[in-house]
């Protein structure tokens, strides 16, 4: 009776131990800014503005940028 | 030791988003491509100038659209797992594996969905040249007003749980979150460049199948990063009985 209360049992999961906010935020950082320029040229160069003269980035992502749902033209 | 883990998880994240990506590359293809193929037909038999082609079908709808939806897996994948970095321990009580499904629904929804709801994707012949610039601003303010929110209605919900019990703290950080965005999608301005006959039926199956690659996506991505996680986090078997003898850290 009283065991089948507050012990864990094991089943119940452990809450995993927190990752320091000094270890993420380096990569987080660095890995953030990178991830987002890659996420830059899927979805909008050539299109509201551009970094490369002409349209062939627009044109080579033409398919996956209305696919996932990006403004295209 | 923590900044290994940090990387480790970063790493993972990004194979697992290659691997969502693949997945959701085969949608795209099958689901999405022959709606793509029939918006263009439609462009070409009502517009009277004829573009030059830069990039041929052939080559747009196969290795372009791969390079698109791998490299957008691979980013979404990293940006996820540092986000997964920061909430495992500190959402409630998950484990790496729930934790990572928890993540890419929430990111299911606020990415896409919330946005799309707004701003739906477009085929082909759908949408003005003129208005891209303002097109691309409005989505991409959607999009991060609905991550930041979710992030302060996460923030919110953890704050109210002490005194209104986890359920009511999230039924009211939920409640929160829908109305703001609610407040958002009245006040932003609606875009409307549906062309005069363009068929319905189409640019239904064309949004349906764009929200079906979203899904497969981050669904994908979830499951199979959550498993890499749990494997590098608790390298025991998921059966062994070691739950009780370690009490949790603080």
């Amino acid at each position: 009776m009283a065991q089948t209360v507050a012990q864990p049992t094991a089943t119940t999961p452990v809450v995993p131990a927190k990752l320091p906010l000094k270890a993420i935020a380096p990569w987080a950082v660095f890995f953030g800014v990178l991830m987002m320029l890659l996420l830059y040229f899927v979805g909008a160069e050539q299109g509201a503005t551009s970094v490369f003269n002409g349209t062939d980035v627009h044109e080579w992502v033409h398919d996956a940028r209305h696919l996932l749902g990006f403004p295209c033209h | 030791m923590n900044s290994a883990t940090v990387r480790s998880l970063l790493v993972r994240g990004m194979l697992a988003g290659l691997g969502a990506g693949v997945l959701a590359l085969i949608a795209a293809y099958f689901l999405g491509e022959p709606s793509v193929d029939s918006a263009i037909s439609f462009e070409e038999a009502h517009s009277h100038e004829h573009e030059m082609e830069v990039v041929s079908r052939s080559l747009q709808s196969t290795a372009g659209l791969a390079t698109g939806v791998l490299v957008y897996g691979v980013a979404f994948g990293g940006i996820a797992a540092l986000a997964f970095c920061f909430a495992l321990g500190r959402v409630g009580r998950f484990g790496p594996r729930a934790t990572a499904l928890l993540l890419s629904g929430c990111a299911l929804l606020a990415v896409y969905v919330v946005p799309f709801l707004k701003y739906p994707a477009n085929p082909p012949s759908v949408g003005d040249p003129d208005t891209i610039g303002k097109r691309t601003g409005l989505y991409f303010l959607m999009m991060v007003l609905s991550v930041l929110l979710a992030i302060a209605a996460t923030i919110l919900g953890k704050r109210l749980a002490p005194s209104l019990g986890t359920w009511y703290a999230t039924v009211v950080a939920v409640a929160g979150f829908v109305l703001v965005i609610g407040l958002a999608y009245a006040f932003l301005p609606v875009v409307n460049e549906v062309p005069k006959h363009f068929p319905a039926t189409l640019l239904w199956r064309f949004r349906l199948s764009a929200l079906a690659i979203q899904t497969v996506l981050w669904g994908g991505f979830g499951l199979v990063f959550g498993e890499l996680a749990e494997r590098l986090l608790n390298p025991k078997p998921a059966t062994s009985t070691s739950g009780r003898a370690v009490p949790a850290a603080h």
